[in-house]
């Protein structure tokens, strides 16, 4: 890889040992997939998946004392991933304790590590940095230095920046030496299609499903989707909304990076088919190949017909819009089922500013009124425990169920399930 | 006894039982509650991959084609290594991920008492032939012998 003067100078140890290292470790994970050079991180706030404090992760916390004690903080300021803990999210006294004195007793003195790294404000924890109301919104063609699966997909495909799936603390040192390596998502080779996914269905696909079907037919790959703007019409924020669900599955039940809709993703819009590349290969879904996708979720409760418990809902983030449009067809589903409150415990999660930009709406109040509990929670951080795990919970989330025991619904059986009842 | 070829990712020299994972290995999902609750075996706890569920993964070969899941996998991994629960070495048939690479790159770089041993695109016939509880020797230049 070419070096420029100053980044030799920072491998040498121009700069100290740590900043020495820290760029040690982006130029070797550079040369793995053959990274032509170190470029500068462009994009204005960077974004980390790690913000929990989870006591199993102790080794990372000496890692970032060992950062911040030589001064090798974040060169932008960054958002991070949602936190684990909310007191209004129901939990049992024995959750309580697992998560508060063994789990996540880390935390506190975790996000005050994160606010000497550079975090952007005290509450910027959400994995929809992206999000208006957050103000962390790459422009295109920013190169960036973030994690979490779902933010960078979102990243690359709605947004046009560029960015590769980092991993935790890569996206750090990234971020603190202010370059990072070229290759994959960051040339343009690298965001060149080698699939065509070609959607055939009769209706308005569940992005969730969709996005799971096309990330376990490609995996790593890159797709480009074509029929979906018949069913988006236009990158509003209904769409916006799509994709971002969409995308998470692509990333969870594969690995996708980035993807392509035709006529809807900035530049599908800009350069059409000629980001396909010559010998893509095609996938065609059509309404069989969704239900054969739903049919093949393993149910992994150890009582297959067990009541719900709890219902989760926004992994990722909900979106403003998203709230709102739920709001309305809750209280439609339960003024049908002639119930007034939901009738299994129910949380849509949203990050801290969209949750504060929403409660200054007149939806917040009938939210509340239907017993729908609104929370910044990571669910996967409240699930990724034996306690939690032991639980019936249910979600429309695909990254949910993929990580979790939680078990998946569309959007109309979490609709009929938490409003009615029943399985 | 079979000879592979794959790539240097982090060196070292190991001999180690075979553990075979046939899907992705799940970082997080597999090692979360080793780390949490102190099980220096690593005992898998990722429900959702049925060849390592319940199985102890410190100290062998870990055979795998690749991880997936959250984008914490690399500090996951990193924090294996630290906390001296790691595989004695990751051996991946396909080419590695950008996620396992930033463990496997961060515990070489930056944990002097640590050594896990890291090879890639060792091909699909590597993972078709070695099962649990083969001898696997990996040497210096990326040679693995399954016997």
């Amino acid at each position: 890889m070419l070096l420029t003067q100053e980044q030799q100078q920072i491998l040498d140890g121009g700069k100290g040992q740590t900043m020495a290292k820290i760029m040690q470790t982006l130029v070797r994970y550079g040369e793995l997939y053959h990274a032509d050079a170190m470029i500068p991180v462009t994009g204005k706030y960077n974004h980390l998946v790690t913000s929990f404090g989870l006591k199993a992760l102790t080794p990372v916390y000496e890692l970032m004392d060992q950062l911040i004690a030589e001064g090798a903080v974040s060169g932008t300021k960054f958002t991070a991933d949602p936190r684990p803990l909310d007191k209004n999210v129901p939990s049992s006294f024995l959750q309580d304790i697992i998560f508060n004195h063994f789990m996540y007793s880390k935390q506190d003195f975790y996000e005050e590590q994160l606010q000497k790294l550079g975090l952007m404000e005290k509450d910027a924890f959400t994995c929809t940095c992206y999000m208006d109301e957050v103000g962390n919104t790459p422009e295109k063609g920013d190169i960036l230095s973030w994690s979490e699966s779902s933010a960078v997909v979102y990243a690359n495909s709605v947004l046009a920046a560029r960015c590769n799936r980092n991993s935790g603390i890569i996206d750090l040192m990234g971020a603190i030496c202010g370059f990072v390596p070229r290759f994959g998502l960051l040339t343009d080779e690298g965001r060149k299609a080698t699939w065509i996914v070609e959607v055939r269905t009769t209706k308005k696909p569940e992005a969730q499903l969709l996005g799971s079907a096309i990330g376990m037919k490609v995996m790593e790959d890159v797709p480009y989707i074509k029929g979906l703007d018949k069913w988006l019409g236009t990158l509003d924020d209904e769409a916006k909304a799509y994709l971002k669900d969409m995308g998470a599955a692509t990333a969870s039940n594969g690995a996708v990076g980035l993807y392509h809709v035709a006529g809807i993703t900035p530049e599908a819009v800009e350069q059409g088919e000629a980001l396909i590349c010559p010998d893509a290969k095609v996938y065609v879904i059509d309404d069989a190949e969704l239900q054969r996708v739903y049919d093949s979720y393993p149910v992994i409760w150890k009582k297959k017909d067990a009541t719900p418990k709890l219902c989760f809902m926004g992994c990722p983030h909900m979106s403003l819009h998203q709230l709102m449009d739920w709001t309305d067809r809750v209280e439609a589903g339960l003024k049908a089922a002639g119930n007034k409150k939901v009738v299994i415990p129910t949380v849509f999660t949203a990050a801290p500013a969209v949750i504060e930009k929403f409660n200054a709406t007149p939806y917040a109040p009938r939210l509340k009124e239907t017993g729908v509990i609104l929370s910044y929670i990571c669910p996967l951080m409240y699930m990724n425990n034996p306690l939690s795990a032991k639980m019936p919970v249910i979600t429309s989330s695909n990254k949910l169920r993929t990580y979790t025991s939680a078990r998946y619904y569309t959007d109309d059986e979490i609709l009929a399930q938490i409003t009615k009842g029943g399985n | 006894m079979k000879e592979f070829t794959g790539r240097v990712v982090a060196g070292g020299c190991v001999t180690a039982p075979a553990l075979v994972s046939h899907g992705g290995l799940n970082t997080l999902a597999s090692f979360q509650k080793a780390l949490q609750f102190g099980d220096k075996k690593a005992t898998c706890g990722d429900q959702n991959n049925p060849d390592l569920y319940g199985k102890p993964m410190a100290g062998t070969a870990l055979c795998l084609p690749r991880t997936i899941g959250s984008t914490t996998g690399g500090l996951v991994l990193y924090c294996a290594c630290a906390m001296k629960r790691q595989p004695a070495c990751m051996l991946f048939s396909e080419p590695i991920d950008s996620l396992a690479a930033a463990g496997a790159i961060l515990q070489d770089v930056w944990l002097s008492d640590s050594s896990m041993p890291v090879i890639d695109s060792l091909g699909e016939e590597f993972l078709r032939y070695v099962r649990d509880g083969m001898t696997v020797t990996v040497k210096e230049n990326g040679v693995v012998t399954v016997g």
